[in-house]
This record gives structure tokens, sequence and C-alpha cells, in this order.
């Protein structure tokens, strides 16, 4: 006897027990803390801030916790807690210029003013598993020197001074940030919106993009000008305080690619840059982009948009993680009226089909 | 001239309130020629009705220009309660407002300088409120269209008498057009930029 | 750590003021997508955000909601968010087409004539009818800007030269106030005529794709078709199992792995309704009973 499917409510509720059963898992294993995660897997951390559009390194510790290590799962709980926080304005632009550098990397120039920097970094290290790192291990204390005092402007900086790449273009003082989560996008996109979908883009797909233009579609020709991480000063203009006030400090990685440009009718050839910022310390994600913001600017350079990086309503439509998450995991959810819908419309056709195929079946039996 | 704190209040309970005075508007607009009923939670500064300034309280914000005819615009009140209590920027340029206030309908500016969106964005439109002296009373007008199940009949005394004749123009312009929204005291009638009106006199 | 605190509904106020804007002008032009600032939500992508925006911007404390998926107040998306707006607004709920003031749905519209106190808020998971056609947001935008649907025309008229009649099933466009053509949402075509000239407000909410749009009440709404292939609901022919009705939009249930099946009222309140009435289908007795003795619910 049928009995039409009923009690989804506890199934619900049992689900989310056995979820946070299995979060735990073994009791006798110590819980992880917070702390374990921000200090331990800090580049976790840094991703799920950086994605999640929130500099926190608390609450994204939370979420990477909450979501068992899934990535895309924290930064989706991140994205979801800061929709409710209130928007009081945008800071001042960051001066990366004046960054307390703990890493710095010019692959143009082999010596740059303020030196290069090789900081905490993964290059050069060998990929060699560490048994020694799977328990008890104590790090030997790092080398430290005086803080230079030496200034490190930007590369790009320096190459614009001889008019070798193209001006950065200044917003007049005063203009309004565009904010695609206050505004719904519209195509085509300007700059700064582009470059707010990047950095809230998913790592994974703009590694794939940036990596497509290296390999010929919609090829630009990057060197890695300069890849600088440190701390910055966050500051903010209150309209009735009239001056700006220092909110604090963050890490950020800054990526300045150097593209080749071949000039036009109206323009002597030059340098053209491409631009990444992210939180915390991401490399692989401010090179790529960089790389696809370069991509993206083919219409205004007067290129051929021919290659999907190039293409600015396929990247920006698709860059982001929760988005593409979960419309791809809705297909789990009950479709059956719209499935019996198509299941009736396939006996249809199949009938048909079999129908229009019978009197020439017959036909050939005959003969 | 009045401070800050002796403006008129706003919403006593601000979530609610809105929540309320929209579900009027929206009824309103849904069914264009209803008389809907906006229940009053809020101060109102000088010159403007409750209506006005539930729904004022209801949509405006920091994101919506806001245009003021000349006798909304002349009481340093009106203007200060709704910087004060919206936030919503005060322009000069009736094309780039979202709402319009118009108190003094004798004095309306021609309807096309008030944005009317675009055929790619209809929807960038102002949106003009127009103070009335009644929506119970007054000429007859016979009103068809999407949200009236067949014929909508609406008595009301507006100014500029001839309000329904100039917007006519929404029949030829659309999906562009301008939407209209009346208020008498707490009562609110919308039309739409579907609606088409047929004066039946007094 | 900031601890949350959230408001009435969930959403703040200034995200309703947004939405609500969007809302007036969806109704005022009628099957037109409105962009709309589209907020994260506490559940994912394409799950109902943007019907619950639209839900979270008009709900009040007096009304009464009803969430169904698939025609279901009792499948597990149509739980979860009717809890969480029982949660987070403190509305009554209700499974009763005929109570509700707010219906939430999903892919069906009830089978109950809706009445001018009920606003029904659909899910949309890709509002743009022509995207299939055509990808790219500026180039439908202009499409819709001319009112250039020949394309949409094309394909219909491919599907009749290749299949002899349109072989489009759910989702299936319609032409509102014979000015926009819209996507009806992933509804089966069975449901369309019920969009037509319908005493209910319709609000469609897209999330992630960022658009709302409307049809007020008593509006036209006509399914697209040609005049030698006119548009056709499609149903199963047979009455339901349980309720016995015969004019109903039917899920085919697989009850053994023999080539058993058995059909059923998708709308699950019109079919309890029925058998509550003294209706009877061919299997309809045991469930019925179950539910009366109020044993099955949990």
């Amino acid at each position: 006897m049928y009995v039409a499917v009923k009690g989804g409510e506890r199934a619900i509720e049992n689900a989310h027990r056995l979820l946070a059963d299995k979060r735990r898992g073994d009791r006798a294993v110590p819980e992880v803390t917070l702390d374990q995660i921000s200090e331990q897997l800090g580049l976790a951390v840094d991703r799920v801030m950086s994605e999640g559009s929130l500099y926190d390194r608390e609450l994204a510790a939370l979420a990477i916790k909450q979501a068992r290590g899934d990535l895309i799962e924290a930064i989706f709980l991140v994205r979801a807690f800061r929709a409710t926080m209130p928007r009081f304005g945008a800071s001042e632009p960051v001066d990366t210029g004046a960054m307390r550098v703990q890493r710095r990397v010019s692959s143009t120039f082999k010596d740059i003013p303020g030196g290069q920097i090789l900081g905490p970094t993964f290059d050069y290290t060998h990929r060699l598993l560490d048994p020694a790192l799977a328990e008890g291990f104590v790090p030997e204390a790092p080398a430290t020197a005086e803080a230079s005092t030496a200034p490190t402007p930007r590369v790009t900086d320096i190459l614009g001074r001889d008019g070798l790449i193209e001006s950065s273009p200044q917003a007049e003082d005063g203009a309004s940030v565009g904010d695609l989560t206050r505004e719904p996008l519209n195509f085509p996109a300007d700059r700064d919106l582009r470059l707010q979908n990047l950095a809230r883009g998913d790592e994974g797909f703009l590694l794939a993009m940036g990596y497509s233009t290296q390999r010929g579609y919609g090829r630009n020709h990057p060197f890695a000008g300069e890849i600088r991480f440190g701390e910055v000063e966050v500051e903010f203009s209150a309209e009735d305080v009239g001056f700006a006030v220092p909110l604090g400090s963050i890490e950020l990685t800054e990526c300045q690619m150097v593209n080749q440009f071949k000039g036009s009718a109206t323009e002597a050839p030059c340098f053209t840059r491409g631009y990444g910022l992210a939180f915390g310390q991401s490399e692989r994600k401010t090179m790529s982009m960089a790389l696809v913001d370069r991509a993206l600017r083919a219409r205004e350079l007067g290129e051929e948009a021919l290659a999907p990086a190039q293409d600015e309503e396929f990247v920006m439509s698709h860059s982001d993680n929760v988005q593409a998450t979960g419309f791809v995991e809705h297909l789990k959810l009950p479709h059956y009226v719209d499935f019996q819908s198509e299941l009736g419309l396939l006996r249809k056709l199949r009938k048909e089909f079999t129908d229009a195929q019978a009197p020439d079946a017959m036909k050939e039996a005959a003969e | 001239m009045t401070t800050i704190a002796e403006l008129p209040p706003g919403f006593a309970d601000k979530v609610l309130s809105a929540q309320s005075t929209f579900r009027s508007v929206m009824d309103a607009m849904a069914r264009p020629g209803s008389v809907q009923r906006i229940v009053p939670g809020a101060g109102t500064p000088d010159r403007m009705m409750r209506g006005t300034a539930a729904i004022a309280l209801t949509l405006f914000d920091h994101d919506t220009p806001l245009w003021l005819d000349a006798r909304m615009s002349e009481s340093p009140d009106v203007v200060k309660w709704l910087k004060f209590h919206t936030g919503a920027p005060v322009v000069q340029d009736s094309s780039i407002a979202s709402f319009a206030l118009i108190s003094d309908g004798g004095a309306l500016p021609p309807l096309e300088r008030f944005a009317l969106g675009t055929s790619e964005y209809p929807d960038r439109s102002t949106t003009v409120i127009f103070q009335v002296d009644s929506l119970d009373a007054g000429r007859s007008f016979e009103l068809r269209g999407p949200g009236i199940d067949g014929v909508a009949m609406l008595n009301a005394a507006i100014r500029p008498f001839d309000l329904f004749e100039r917007l006519r123009v929404n029949e030829a312009l659309f999906p562009r057009g301008t939407d209209v929204v009346l208020v008498a005291d707490d009562a609110v009638v919308a039309i739409p930029r579907t609606t088409r009106i047929v004066s039946k006199g007094s | 750590m900031n601890a949350p605190a959230y408001n009435f509904a969930y959403l703040d106020e200034q995200t309703k003021r947004m939405i609500r804007r969007a809302i007036l002008k969806a109704i005022a032009i009628p099957g037109y997508q409105v962009p709309f600032a589209s907020r994260e939500m506490p559940m994912p992508y394409g799950w109902g955000t943007g019907g619950v925006q639209v839900t979270a911007a008009i709900l009040g404390p007096a009304d009464v909601l009803k969430v169904i998926d698939q025609g279901s107040d009792d499948t597990t998306n149509a739980i979860s968010i009717r809890k969480f707006f029982a949660k987070t607004a403190g509305v009554a709920t209700t499974t009763a087409t005929e109570d509700a003031t707010v219906i939430q749905t999903r892919h069906r519209i009830p089978e109950a004539t809706l009445h001018a106190d009920q606003v029904l808020v659909y899910q949309v998971p890709i509002p743009e009818p022509l995207r299939f056609l055509e990808p790219r947001e500026t180039e439908t935008r202009r499409m819709h800007a001319l009112a250039e649907y020949g394309l949409m025309h094309v394909k219909l008229y491919e599907d009749i030269a290749r299949f002899g009649h349109i072989a489009t099933a759910y989702a299936y466009p319609v032409k509102v106030n014979a000015r926009y053509v819209m996507d009806p949402s992933p509804t089966p075509k069975f449901d369309n005529p019920k969009m037509d000239n319908c005493p209910a407000l319709q609000l469609f909410g897209a999330g992630r794709e960022k658009r709302i749009y409307a049809i007020p009440p008593y509006t036209k709404v006509v399914s697209l078709d040609f005049e030698d292939h006119p548009f056709e609901p499609y149903r199963f022919n047979a009455p339901c199992a349980l309720c016995g009705a015969e004019n109903s939009y039917l899920d085919e249930i697989v009850t053994d792995d023999k080539g058993g099946r058995m059909f059923v009222c998708s709308d699950t309140d019109y079919c309890e309704s029925r058998q509550a009435a003294g209706h009877h289908g061919s299997l309809s007795a045991a469930p019925y009973k179950e539910k009366a003795q109020g044993g099955t619910n949990g």
C-alpha cells in the first residue's frame, strides 16, 4: 500500500545531528580549536577571508571548523554572515606602496630599491613529505635582522616614471566605488566591479582562466612585475568627522603583472597592467587574478576578445563559487514534477517515432 | 528653525510599520484604482500627509535620489525631516530622481522631465507621488489594465486636473513610462504605467 | 566574536527597501525582469534564495505562510524554508492553500483557485526565457527592449518541424500583457493556464541571477504557440490513485522493480482535502486514515 512521503522534518533534524557527530569525529581525539586553525591552517583562513569578502580571522576559522574543512562551504558561511552586516561606507584606498613588507619579489629586475625579500614561501622547498612534521616538531626560530627603513616603492611605479607602463588610472576624489553586493551587475562592467568580482572569485576558476591565457587563449605576455605581501593600514573617512580615522591593519597580497602592449594609432607602445589583490597571503590567487584582469581589459585596449578569459560576461558570471556550488548542487533537490513532464513528452515522442516506423516495417516485411 | 530633536518622529516600529505600509503600496500598485489604507505610525512634518510620510520612511534611503516640488522644498522642516529619517539625497535634476514628491499639482513640470527609464531598463524611472485632495470624492474615472478585473472606478479630486490625460503618453512609451502614487491623508491609490484611464465626468 | 543578531524575517531593512522598490517596478512593468542586488542568504543559491528574499520583503506578522516544493508541503526543502520563516518572522504557517496569504512555491501552482488576498511567490532558477537560445545578457536585454522574440518562435517552430508539435514540457514560455516573453519558472506547462487572469498577485524571485519579476492580478498571460499548433497542457491520462481527481497534475510513483506504477496528485494539500471531503481513488483508504489519526507527520 502506498503512503505519501511524510516525516521530512524529522529526517532533516536527524541528518543535522548526524552531521554534527561526524564533524566532531572520534571523541578520543582532541577537538581542534579556532586558534589552531587560525595559526596552523593560516592559508586556508586567508582564502576563506578573501573569497568570503570579510576580514575576520576568528570567524573564518569558525567557518572552516563548522564546514569540516570544506573551504567553499566555509566561504559560503562567511558570505551569508557578511550579507547581514550594516554597511557604513567604503574605506580610504589602502596604500600598498607603504606596506610593511614581509615578502616581495619581482621577476622583471634583478635588484630593486628596498631589495627582493623572499619571506615565508613554499617556493624552492622540495616537495617531499616530511615525517618529522607528523607530531611534536619544533621549528628553529627564524633568522632576524634589524627592520629596514629603506622605502620599497612599487616596481610598476619605477617603470611609470619613464612612461614605459601605462599610468594607473586614478579615481577622482570622492568618486563613488562600485559594489556588486549592493547593486546588481550590468554589462559591460567597469574595472572596479570586475576587480571586485575577481577578488571574490574562486581561486581554482581564476587559476584555470589565468592559465588558459598563458597557453594561448588570449595570450597577453605577462611578467610578474611584483608580488608583495605584508601589512597595510586601513583608514575610514567619516563624513561628519572630517578626517580619516585609522581602523587597524590587515595583511594583503598584491600582484602587479606587466604585460606587453603593441600600442595603437593614438598610443605609443608601452607596458600595460594586470592587477591582483587578496586578503592574507594568497599568491596563486592574486597572480591568477592579475592575468584575468589584464585579459578582461581587451575591449578597453582595443584588442580582439576571442578567448574565454577575455569574455567579461562569461568570466564574471561564473567566477563566484558560492553561486556556482549552489546551482550545481541544487540538482539534488526534487525535480520530479518537471521530470514527469519530460517523461510524458518522451513517451509521446517515442510512440510517434514507433508509429511512424511501423508502416515501413510492415512494408519491408511484405516485400 | 526646528532642531533635529524637535523634528517629528519616524516610525515608532521601524520594521513592522514599514512592512505594513509597503503591503498597502504593493496592493495599490497591483490593483490600480483600489483605495488602500496606510496605518499611520510616524510623525508628519509640516505640509506632508501621513500617507506620504509613511511611504517616504518605507521606500526612500541613500540609494534613492529624491526630487521635491517647489512647495515641498520650500519647507525646511520637510527637507530636514526627509534628510534625517531617510537619508535620501534631494536632487535638483528631476530626470535622475527615483522618487518625486508633489504637493502642488498645479505646478507639475512636464512628465518627460522625470526619468522614464530606457527600453533596456524601463525600471529606472521616477515614481511620482502626488498629495491630492481626495480619493473618495470628485471626478469619476474608469480604469482598465493589468491588476484590474475588467473595469475599476475611481473618484478623486486631483491636481493637475488633467493628470490622467497627461499619463496617456504611457501607452505609447511602454515599457518606459511614469508610475504614479496618489496620497490623500492615509489613503493611497497607485496608477502604474499600464493603466488606461477614461474620465467619466463628475 | 561578533555574535550574529538577525532582523524580523532575516533581511535587514535596507535590503528590504531595495527589494520592495524592485517589486513595485516589477508590478508596474508586467513580465519585465527587474535587476536587484540579491543578497547572500543562509541557504544555497539555487535552493530558493530569490523566492525567500521576495517573501522576506513582503511578509508581516499577520500573514499565514504556505511553502511548497513540487506541489508538496512535505518535501525537505519546503520544510526547511517554512521553518526558516517560522523562526525568523514568527509567522503562522499552514499547508492549506485556501488559508494562506503568502504561498512560496517551487515548480508548481496549487490546484485550488487562488484568491485576491493571496500572493504567490515563485522560486526561479533561470529567469531569462531566451537564455538557452542566447547566453549573453547584453543580447537578451536588447531582444526584450525591441520585443524581438523571433528566435523563440523559430525554436518552437523547429520542434514542430522535427516532432510535429512543440517539445517543451516545463518552463514553457509565456507572453505577459501582450509585451514581455517570460519564463514561468520550471512549472509543468499544465500549470500555465492558471497564470492567466489570476486573481492573486504573482511574484517571481531569482536570487543567483538577481532578478525579480511579476504578474499583476487579472493580467493576460498567453503560452506561446502557433495558430495551427495551439498550446496544449500535458497531463497523464488517469485519475489520482488516492483521491480520484481527474483534473490535477500527477506524480508518477514507481511501486516495484517490475514496472509497477501509480499516479497521485502532486499537490498534496489538494489531494488530502479531496480525500477528507470523501473522494476516493483506487488506493486511497489507508494513507488518509493514518493521517486522520494524526500519527504520520514526523
